[in-house]
């Protein structure tokens, strides 16, 4: 397809979506390869995903330059997210968050925040459950909060990744309801090695994602006791013999009132004009409508919530408002803020 | 025999006219990557994943497991030739390796370094093929306190084998922690040591350090000396293969005592790097040359090499049957597979089987493809030390910056590379040794998170490490290794000066 009818198709589908405010909207292209910045290493979720789309992006022509995925991970992050601060006249640089958006700077004291980029769109919010080893055989969610709420302080062992991070965040919520008996939070380097050690009986519980437990969970090894979400998942493909995403209870429903969700969202630089904008929220959405993305959200569970613009702007206001209240609860916040 | 009749069906898939192809390009890609410092395996098998997308399953891991038996081999090319690793688990290959090249025996170091990748790859092959069920149960006894003990072992069969001051590598391996400890603190979520500066987020990245120590070090010697390369006499012989195999059979125990380490370290998972320099330094140790190791010693070649490329390659076993990936290349096959729609985990060898079986016979074929193509091109890569140096020493120079900005695309990197480059150059001439640091280096940070998580998990008790068989003995080898040089001084003065042989 040439570079000229691809502009063409790009406006149809621009107008045909309603998007454009008017023609101008997609008129805007980048002029050189694109950078895709994840602010995690390798193999993670989130490089799982920028990978995937720099994939979608390339199959189906979607753009008329290269994307060139970078991982820039250091501190937890802040690497990638200082890299989008200081080129803030760049607008050929987009970064996709995790939960370290906002754990990160708050944990770190690490100088930016998410108003330092602009925000293009949310993709999809990652699930977390709470998952326990399938030998110790706990009934349900109500039933193993019970036990840690009978055994001595500290007894009970959560594997987590990372620290100050979204899934110590969550074992710090889960404690609000174990009258008062604490976990013993161990950090690892990365969430498929936290289902591993969850498997050889090393820690007690994980609140990993969904995809990088579903093995194990396949493979009757690991048992799902509850969903952090308000509603229970749409994705009702039966993953083991009986039982589909969409079986697993809400923790609320289970007796265990914590919800948490992390963002699997889209940034540009602050620099970036509402036309270059538009052209990423545009692009994102022609990725979303692909057979390829909905597999990836069937495989992953996904809560396939989307948005821009301002709806989008103000979820981040409410979830950096959320994420202050549970750091400053849990003691997280960096002695700096 | 189950095994054999599967084996014989993945080959059936794995040879086709098409997939050859892909192995023959994958593992030229792959060492290309190999001999550029920075641009690791997991970055090179990360760029090429996204064309991928579009092959079948099977196909697309056979080009990117090439890439990665190609990196594999690669690393140890600029390791010998310009003291340069290429790849981490080269590190311990420059050791022997460069001094040979030093000596004019650059294309026997070659053949070496290629040969053992080989035996290496192969014995951790023919484990995964039958033992593969089996291994993945024991890796899962692997906590926290197992980790520390490995990490601690590899500490141990290096210590005390510098032949300068002991107190000279005790200083090299402090500093080498310090600079390891730098940037964010995994089990605490804060920074340490950074000062405010954004550059140092990222802590030390050890090729960095590793590419200004041992490369931009060795030029600056190399200009002291008279701007030469010692090697550049060096004639070149056509019989190197043979002369080389000639000389192995006299190593049988270092192939099969680094194969077995590489093995665990890979499975369990150590990662590559580790395991070539446990398996150096046991290969020193025990082996009835480790006096002469460290002047360009043949078996000082084949120790790290046989060590690393078993761990490389056994690292695929804890992938696929548990979805943990053994080494950072892994993690990004790992993310592949997952994209084309395989789940990796315990039913991956009941579901997948087509694709398990394919991806285990490219590995034999892979293999023998890489060794058979690096083989021929040895007198080729031996030619380039024939080049002036004046010629060679600035694209060198470049060569390592470039690969120090690929690391993480920063170029404070590149200035960080010219002063560790200084620094080895001073550490050289006032005999520091440097493996020490380099290990502590890339050791140091999992090495404190593996303790620090079974302090966590033991309420601080110590004596989780001796809490089982397993790690309890681990530990005790790793202390009776540590401190076998003194022993052996005890013995040798309580004989009476008579000479003890080493074990």
């Amino acid at each position: 397809m040439s570079v000229r009818s691809l502009k063409a198709s790009a406006l149809v589908l621009g107008a045909a979506l309603g998007l454009a405010a008017g023609p101008a909207a997609a008129a805007w292209e980048p002029t050189k390869a694109v950078t895709f910045v994840i602010p995690a290493g390798t193999g993670g979720g989130a490089d799982q995903m920028a990978r995937f789309i720099q994939g979608v992006i390339q199959k189906n022509n979607l753009m008329n330059k290269p994307v060139v995925v970078l991982n820039k991970g250091g501190g937890a992050g802040a690497e990638g997210f200082l890299e989008m601060k200081a080129s803030a006249r760049d607008p050929h640089k987009i970064i996709i968050t995790l939960s370290n958006l906002f754990t990160t700077p708050m944990g770190t004291g690490a100088p930016f925040n998410w108003k330092d980029m602009k925000p293009v769109s949310m993709l999809a919010l990652d699930q977390f459950v709470l998952w326990t080893n399938a030998e110790k055989n706990y009934p349900d969610a109500k039933a193993y909060i019970d036990a840690v709420k009978a055994a001595p302080d500290r007894q009970f062992k959560m594997g987590g990744t990372g620290s100050k991070q979204e899934d110590q965040i969550i074992t710090a919520a889960i404690e609000r309801h174990t009258d008062g008996k604490k976990f013993t939070y161990i950090p690892y380097d990365g969430g498929g090695k936290v289902a591993v050690q969850l498997v050889g009986g090393h820690v007690d519980s994980s609140v990993n994602n969904p995809i990088e437990a579903v093995a194990q969970w396949r493979g009757k090894q690991l048992k799902p006791l509850c969903i952090f979400d308000s509603k229970r998942s749409t994705h009702t493909g039966k993953i083991t013999e009986d039982m589909a995403w969409s079986d697993i209870p809400t923790c609320t429903e289970a007796g265990l009132p914590v919800e948490y969700q992390m963002l699997r969202g889209i940034f540009t630089t602050s620099g970036a004009t509402d036309e270059q904008v538009a052209f990423y929220v545009d692009l994102f959405k022609k990725v979303m409508a692909t057979e390829d993305w909905k597999a990836f959200m069937d495989k992953g569970a996904f809560n396939e919530t989307t948005m821009s613009g301002a709806e989008f702007e103000a979820w981040l206001t409410e979830a950096e408002k959320k994420h202050r209240e549970l750091m400053q609860e849990a003691g997280f916040l960096a002695q700096a803020q | 025999m189950e095994e054999i009749s599967a084996l014989l069906g993945g080959f059936a898939v794995a040879i086709t006219p098409y997939n050859m192809m892909l192995m023959v390009v994958g593992i030229v890609l792959g060492v290309i990557i190999g001999v550029l410092p920075g641009l690791g395996g997991a970055n090179g098998v990360a760029i090429l994943l996204p064309l991928t997308f579009s092959m079948e399953p099977t196909s697309a891991i056979i080009m990117l497991s090439s890439i990665y038996w190609g990196a594999l081999f690669g690393g140890a090319i600029t390791a010998i030739l310009f003291n340069i690793p290429g790849e981490p688990w080269s590190v311990a290959t420059t050791f022997d390796g460069h001094p040979m090249a030093m000596r004019g025996k650059a294309d026997e170091a070659l053949v070496g370094a290629f040969t053992s990748s080989f035996v290496g790859a192969i014995f951790a092959v023919i484990l995964i093929t039958f033992l593969a069920p089996m291994i993945a149960k024991f890796a899962l006894r692997f906590g926290p306190a197992e980790f520390f003990a490995v990490q601690f072992l590899t500490f141990a069969s290096f210590l005390g084998m510098g032949r300068g001051s002991p107190f000279k590598t005790l200083a090299s391996m402090c500093l080498g922690f310090a600079l390891a400890s730098v940037g964010l603190d995994g089990v605490t979520g804060t920074l340490r040591l950074t000062f405010g500066h954004e550059e140092l987020l990222n802590g030390f990245k050890f090729l960095v350090a590793v590419i200004g120590l041992f490369g931009i070090g060795e030029i600056l010697s190399s200009m002291e000396e008279g701007l030469s390369f010692r090697g550049a006499h060096a004639k070149l012989k056509m019989d190197a293969v043979i002369r080389t195999w000639r000389q192995l059979p006299r190593m049988t125990f270092t192939f099969l005592r680094s194969c077995i380490v590489g093995c665990w370290m890979g499975i369990t998972p150590g990662g590559a790097t580790p395991a070539s320099f446990m398996g150096y330094g046991l290969a020193k140790r025990f082996s009835k040359n480790g006096r002469n190791f460290g002047k360009g010693e043949l078996e000082g070649v084949v120790a790290p090499e046989t060590a690393a490329h078993a761990a490389g390659t056994s690292a695929l076993l804890p992938m696929l049957t548990l979805g943990i990936p053994g080494s950072p290349t892994a993690a990004v096959l790992l993310g592949g597979l997952l994209i084309w729609g395989l789940q990796p985990g315990p039913l991956m060898f009941v579901e997948q089987k087509e694709f398990v079986w394919g991806l285990i016979a490219s590995m034999y074929m892979g293999n023998l493809v890489g060794l058979v193509l690096v083989l021929t091109c040895v007198p080729f890569f031996a030619a380039i030390l024939r080049v002036p140096f004046s010629i060679i020493a600035p694209v060198i120079v470049v060569i390592c910056a470039i690969g120090a900005y690929t690391v993480n695309n920063a170029m404070f990197d590149v200035w960080m590379m010219l002063v560790f480059g200084v620094m080895g150059y001073l550490f050289t001439k006032l005999g520091y040794p440097l493996p020490p640091l380099v290990l502590a280096l890339v050791l140091g940070d999992q090495a404190e998170s593996s303790f620090r998580q079974a302090m966590l998990s033991s309420q601080g008790d110590v004596t989780v490490f001796w809490s089982n068989w397993l790690c309890g003995g681990i530990m005790t080898l790793g202390l009776v290794l540590a401190f076998w040089p003194l022993v052996q001084t005890v013995l040798e003065k309580w004989r009476g000066g008579a000479v003890a042989t080493p074990a």
